[in-house]
C-alpha cells in the first residue's frame, strides 16, 4: 500500500474519471486525483464495496472542490431531527434527504448499500428522478450526524435546507389514483370488447342464443358503472362546476358524451333494442385518462417553485454569552444574536459584521460580478455568501424580514398561480363546440321526430351526441405539448407546466440578466500582458497570488500554472488593494498602481495606465514592471451568434444588478436607445417587466440569481438558467441548462410550431367527428361504427402529433432522441 | 354451448384478480417511482463474504 505523489500526469482518476492535472496519487495500483478521492475509495474498498467501480467507469464525484465542509452540528439538535424526520420514535428514524449529486446506476447501487459503510442504516432507498434518498436509521447503534458525515465523505453530500423544516416529503401519491382510474377503465375496455365481439360477427343475428345476449349485456352494464362512477369521476365533476359557475369547458361536451353514451347504451341493453356502446364508453375514458397521464408527466428532480427559503441553510452557528458555539434553526434567529459564519457560508439574515474584515459575494442576490470586502461595523446582507476567513456577525433582523426576502412580499409573489390564468385554445372554442353539438343534436333530432317519430328521434339525438364527444379534440392538446415538452427538454430546457408553452410561443420581447445568464464567471478571460514571464517568475507569481483569498488573486494564481509551490517568507496583503510577499529573496508585489508606487520605489507615472475594460492588477518583481494581468469577464459560447439573431425578431433588453463596466461590450448587441439597463435592484427589474407588459409585450425573462426572481415570476414565460439543473434555481416557469442558451431562437420556434400542430391535430380530429356525424344524423350510427371510429381518432391524434413535432424540431436542428 | 356461462365467469374472475394485484401494485408505490428500478435490474446479488472483483485481482 503505498502512496506516491507525482507532479505532472495524464492519468485519469480512478474514483471520478477526471484528469490527474495537478498530481496524482498512487493508491493500490490505481491514481486518483486528489486525496477526498482517494480516500473515498479506501473507504469503499474497505467495506466491500468496490462493485460501485464495476456498474459504470469512474462513477465517483470529484471531491478536490470540496475545500470546505459543511458543518452538520445542527443535526444534533433533537428539535431539528423532529422537524425534518418523517417518522421517528424512540430509536428509529426515517427521513428523506435530497442528494443532488444521484447521477449514475452506480450512486443507486452505492447509497442502496449504506449499511455496509454503517450498520446503523436499516433501510436506504433511492429514488433516482427526484435525487432523493429515503433512510431508516436506527439511532441507537448511530446518529443522523454520523451517516450524513459518512454521505459528505463518500461524495454524496444532501442538501438540507431551511425549506425543509416541518415539510413532511409531498406525498407521491396523486398520480396513483390517476393509474387505479386507469387500470379499472382498461380493465372494462377490455372485457367489454371481448363480450361485444361476437355479436359484430353476428350480423344475421340468429348465432346466439337468446339468453347470451341478456347475459352479456348484463355484464357490460356491471363492468361499465365503475368506469362512470370512478374512472370518469374527474370530467364529470370538472363539468359540473364550471357549468355551476356559468362557464363552458372542454369537460362539458366530454361528460354530455359521457352520459348519452352511458344512458343509450344501458336504455338499449335493458330494453333489448341492441347491445350499446358500452365498449365505446370504456375505451373513450381509457384514452382520455392516457392523455391525463401524459399531461401530468412532471420533472421530479427539478424544482420550480424555490423561494429564499430553499437557498438559505437549515441552521447557522450562534454564539452563546460566554462565547460557545452551538447551532441555532433559522426560525428561531432573533435580532441581536451573535453569529459565526466560515468559508463559503451564507449570510442568513440582515447583520452587522462584527470581525474587522470579510469578502461577500453577493452575485446570486444582486449580480454583481465580483466579492466586495465589508468593515467593521458595516451591514451584511442577508444571501450573500462568506469568502475567505471565517467571521462574526450580529443580527439585525429576523430572518423574514430582510432585504432578500423581503421581494417575496411583493404582490407579483400573491397570486403565484400563473398556470390557473392559463386556458388551452381547446378550452376558449369548447363553448361554441358545445353549442354547436347541442345544435345539431335538436336540429337532427327534431327533423327525425317529423319523419318517423319519438324512438328514431332520440336514437339519432344521442348519436349525435356521442359521436360529437371530443375525445380526440381533448387528447390533442396534451399530446403535442406533452410531445414538445419531451423534446425541449431533451434539448436542455425544463417547462414547469406543458401550457406554459404557448406562453413562450408568443414571446415578443426578451430581458436577460447580465451576471451569470450571458457572462459566466468560471469562462471568464484572465490574461497578462506586458513581458513574458519565466517558469522561476511565474512559480513566485503563483504563490504570492495562492495565499491571498481575494477572488481576482485566486484567478490569478489558477492562471500562471506554477509547477512548483514555494513557502513565501513574507506576506501582507491589504484588502481590496493588493499584496506584498517576499519569496525565495525576491519581492512580488500586485494590485493597483496606487499600491505599487505605494509598496515599491516605482513612481505612479512609471506604470502605464493599461488601455482594457474590465479589471486589472498589475505585477512587479523587485522593484521591476513586468505588466498587468486584465480580467474580462466571459460571454457565454454562442451567445453572440444568438442575439444577433434574436435582434431580428424581438425587442431585447438587458437590465443587470451589476454596474455600467460592461456597458460598450453589450452595445453591440442591444440597440442603444434605453435597453441597456444597469444597477437595478430586483423591484427595479420587475417594475421593468411590468412596464413592458402594459406596452403590450409578451415578456421572456431570462436570469439566474435570486435578484431575478420577481422579474422571472412577472414576466409571461421566466427562465431561469442553471449550469446545473438540480442545484437552487428561483421560482420559475422554465431551466434551461446553461450551455443550451444558444438555442433560445430555436426553442421559441418549435413552441410556436407546436402551437400550429395543435390547430391542425384540431382539424383531424373535427373530420373524424364530420364523417361520424354523418353516420349519427341519418340514423346509421351501429356500435360498430363507434367503436370503430372512436380509438381510431384518438391513436391517430397519438401519432401524429408525436410524428409532427418531432418533425418539425428535427427542423429546426433540435435533438429528437436522446 | 352453455359451458359459456362457466367459461366466461372464470376468466372474469381470473381478470378481476389480476385487476385486484394492479391495485396493491399501485398502492404499495409500484408505480410512484418507474426508473430506479431499471437500474436496479444491473446490481449483482453478490453475497458479502464473496471477493469483489477488485480484490481478487490484487490476490492474483
Amino acid at each position: 500500500m503505498s502512496q506516491t505523489v507525482e507532479t505532472i500526469s495524464s492519468e485519469i482518476c480512478y474514483h471520478c474519471g477526471e484528469d490527474c492535472a495537478e498530481e496524482t496519487i498512487h493508491y493500490d495500483d490505481k491514481a486518483f486525483c486528489c486525496n477526498g478521492c482517494r480516500s473515498a475509495y479506501q473507504l469503499l474498498d474497505e467495506s466491500g464495496l468496490c462493485s460501485y467501480y464495476d456498474l459504470d467507469a469512474n462513477p465517483g464525484i470529484n471531491l478536490k472542490n470540496t475545500k470546505h465542509r459543511a458543518r452538520f452540528d445542527y443535526l444534533e439538535d433533537d428539535e431539528v431531527i423532529e422537524r425534518i424526520a418523517e417518522f421517528r420514535d424512540k430509536n428509529r428514524l426515517s427521513l428523506s434527504l435530497y442528494i443532488p449529486n444521484i447521477h449514475c446506476t452506480s450512486c443507486v447501487w452505492l447509497l442502496e448499500n449504506l449499511q455496509k459503510l454503517d450498520s446503523g442504516v436499516l433501510q436506504s432507498s433511492v429514488n433516482f428522478l427526484k435525487r432523493e434518498l429515503s433512510l431508516l436509521i436506527d439511532t441507537d447503534s448511530t446518529s443522523l450526524r454520523d451517516v450524513v458525515e459518512q454521505l459528505v465523505t463518500i461524495g454524496y453530500e444532501p442538501e438540507i435546507r431551511l425549506d425543509k423544516l416541518d415539510s413532511k416529503s409531498e406525498s407521491s401519491h396523486q398520480n396513483r389514483s390517476l393509474w387505479l382510474k386507469m387500470g379499472v377503465a382498461g380493465f372494462a375496455f377490455g372485457n367489454i370488447m371481448l363480450f361485444s365481439f361476437p355479436d359484430y360477427l353476428d350480423t344475421t343475428g340468429s348465432g346466439l342464443g337468446g339468453n347470451f345476449h341478456i347475459f352479456f349485456g348484463a355484464l357490460n352494464i356491471l363492468l361499465a358503472i365503475p368506469v362512470l362512477v370512478y374512472s370518469s369521476s374527474d370530467y364529470l365533476r370538472s363539468a359540473f362546476a364550471a357549468v355551476k359557475q356559468g362557464g363552458v369547458n372542454l369537460d362539458v361536451p366530454i361528460s354530455i358524451g359521457i352520459v348519452a353514451l352511458f344512458s343509450r347504451s344501458v336504455y338499449e341493453i335493458v330494453t333489448m333494442t341492441g347491445t350499446g356502446y358500452m365498449d365505446s364508453f370504456t375505451g373513450l375514458i381509457f384514452f382520455l385518462l392516457i392523455g391525463k397521464l401524459v399531461q401530468q408527466k412532471t420533472f421530479h428532480r427539478l424544482s420550480f417553485d424555490r423561494d429564499y427559503r430553499s437557498y438559505l441553510p437549515i441552521a447557522v452557528n450562534v454564539l452563546d454569552t460566554q462565547g460557545r458555539e452551538y447551532s441555532l434553526s433559522l426560525d428561531k434567529l432573533e435580532p441581536g444574536q451573535t453569529l459565526r459564519l466560515r468559508n463559503q457560508e451564507l449570510v442568513p439574515c440582515d447583520s452587522t459584521l462584527q470581525s474587522e474584515q470579510a469578502f461577500l459575494d453577493y452575485s446570486f442576490i444582486t449580480g454583481e460580478s465580483e466579492p466586495i470586502s465589508v468593515s467593521q461595523g458595516e451591514k451584511v446582507f442577508a444571501g450573500g455568501r462568506l469568502i475567505g476567513r471565517s467571521a462574526q456577525l450580529i443580527t439585525e433582523e429576523k430572518v423574514t424580514n430582510s432585504y432578500l426576502t423581503k421581494l417575496w412580499n411583493h404582490e407579483a409573489f400573491q397570486n403565484n398561480d400563473k398556470e390557473l390564468k392559463l386556458t388551452t385554445f381547446a378550452d376558449r372554442i369548447s363553448p361554441y363546440f358545445t353549442m354547436g353539438v347541442l345544435g345539431i343534436a335538436f336540429a337532427s333530432g327534431f327533423y327525425w321526430l317529423q319523419t318517423s317519430g319519438m324512438d328514431s328521434a332520440l336514437s339519432v339525438f344521442t348519436a349525435v351526441l356521442i359521436i360529437a364527444c371530443p375525445c380526440a379534440l381533448a387528447l390533442s392538446t396534451p399530446f403535442t405539448l406533452g410531445s414538445a415538452l419531451n423534446v425541449l427538454s431533451l434539448n436542455g430546457l425544463f417547462v414547469k407546466n406543458h401550457l406554459l408553452i404557448e406562453n413562450l410561443s408568443k414571446a415578443s420581447a426578451v430581458v436577460f440578466d447580465k451576471t451569470g445568464t450571458l457572462t459566466n464567471s468560471e469562462a471568464s478571460n484572465i490574461e497578462f500582458i506586458g513581458m513574458t514571464l519565466t517558469e522561476d517568475e511565474r512559480n513566485l507569481v503563483g504563490t504570492a497570488a495562492g495565499n491571498s483569498i481575494h477572488p481576482l488573486s485566486r484567478k490569478i494564481a489558477d492562471i500562471t500554472s506554477s509547477t512548483k509551490e514555494l513557502k513565501p517568507d513574507t506576506f501582507h496583503e491589504v484588502p481590496g488593494k493588493g499584496i506584498f510577499a517576499t519569496i525565495a529573496g525576491k519581492s512580488i508585489c500586485m494590485g493597483s498602481r496606487h499600491f505599487i508606487s505605494e509598496q515599491t520605489t516605482l513612481y505612479q507615472d512609471q506604470i502605464p495606465e493599461p488601455d482594457f475594460i474590465g479589471s486589472t492588477v498589475h505585477l512587479t518583481i523587485d522593484n521591476e514592471y513586468l505588466g498587468y494581468f486584465g480580467i474580462k469577464t466571459g460571454l457565454r459560447s454562442g451567445i453572440s451568434d444568438l442575439l444577433n439573431r434574436l435582434k431580428e425578431t424581438l425587442r431585447l433588453f438587458l437590465i443587470s444588478g451589476d454596474n455600467e463596466g460592461q456597458r460598450q461590450e453589450f452595445e453591440t448587441y442591444f440597440s442603444t436607445n434605453g435597453s441597456l439597463l444597469f444597477n437595478k435592484k430586483p423591484e427595479e427589474k420587475l417594475d421593468f417587466i411590468t412596464d413592458l407588459q402594459k406596452e403590450g409585450e409578451s415578456v421572456i425573462m431570462v436570469g439566474d440569481g435570486l435578484n431575478d426572481a420577481g422579474a422571472l415570476k412577472k414576466s409571461d414565460f421566466g427562465i431561469a438558467l442553471a449550469d446545473d439543473v438540480s442545484s437552487f434555481a428561483p421560482a420559475c416557469d422554465a431551466i434551461l441548462e446553461g450551455d443550451s442558451l444558444n438555442k433560445l431562437l430555436s426553442f421559441i420556434q418549435f413552441s410556436q410550431n407546436s402551437m400550429k400542430i395543435i390547430i391542425a391535430s384540431f382539424v383531424l380530429s373535427l373530420l373524424y367527428n364530420t364523417v361520424g356525424l354523418g353516420f349519427a344524423i341519418t340514423g346509421h350510427l351501429s356500435p360498430l361504427v363507434a367503436a370503430v371510429l372512436m380509438p381510431l381518432s384518438s391513436i391517430s391524434v397519438m401519432v401524429f402529433t408525436f410524428f409532427t413535432t418531432r418533425y418539425f424540431a428535427h427542423k429546426g436542428g433540435l435533438a429528437i432522441w436522446k | 354451448m352453455e359451458v359459456i356461462y362457466m367459461l366466461i365467469g372464470f376468466s372474469l374472475l381470473v381478470a378481476l384478480i389480476f385487476l385486484g394485484l394492479f391495485f396493491w401494485a399501485v398502492r404499495s408505490g409500484q408505480f410512484d417511482d418507474q426508473y430506479t428500478p431499471s437500474m436496479r435490474v444491473l446490481f449483482d446479488q453478490k453475497s458479502s463474504d464473496k471477493k469483489t472483483n477488485n480484490q481478487k485481482h490484487r490476490d492474483e
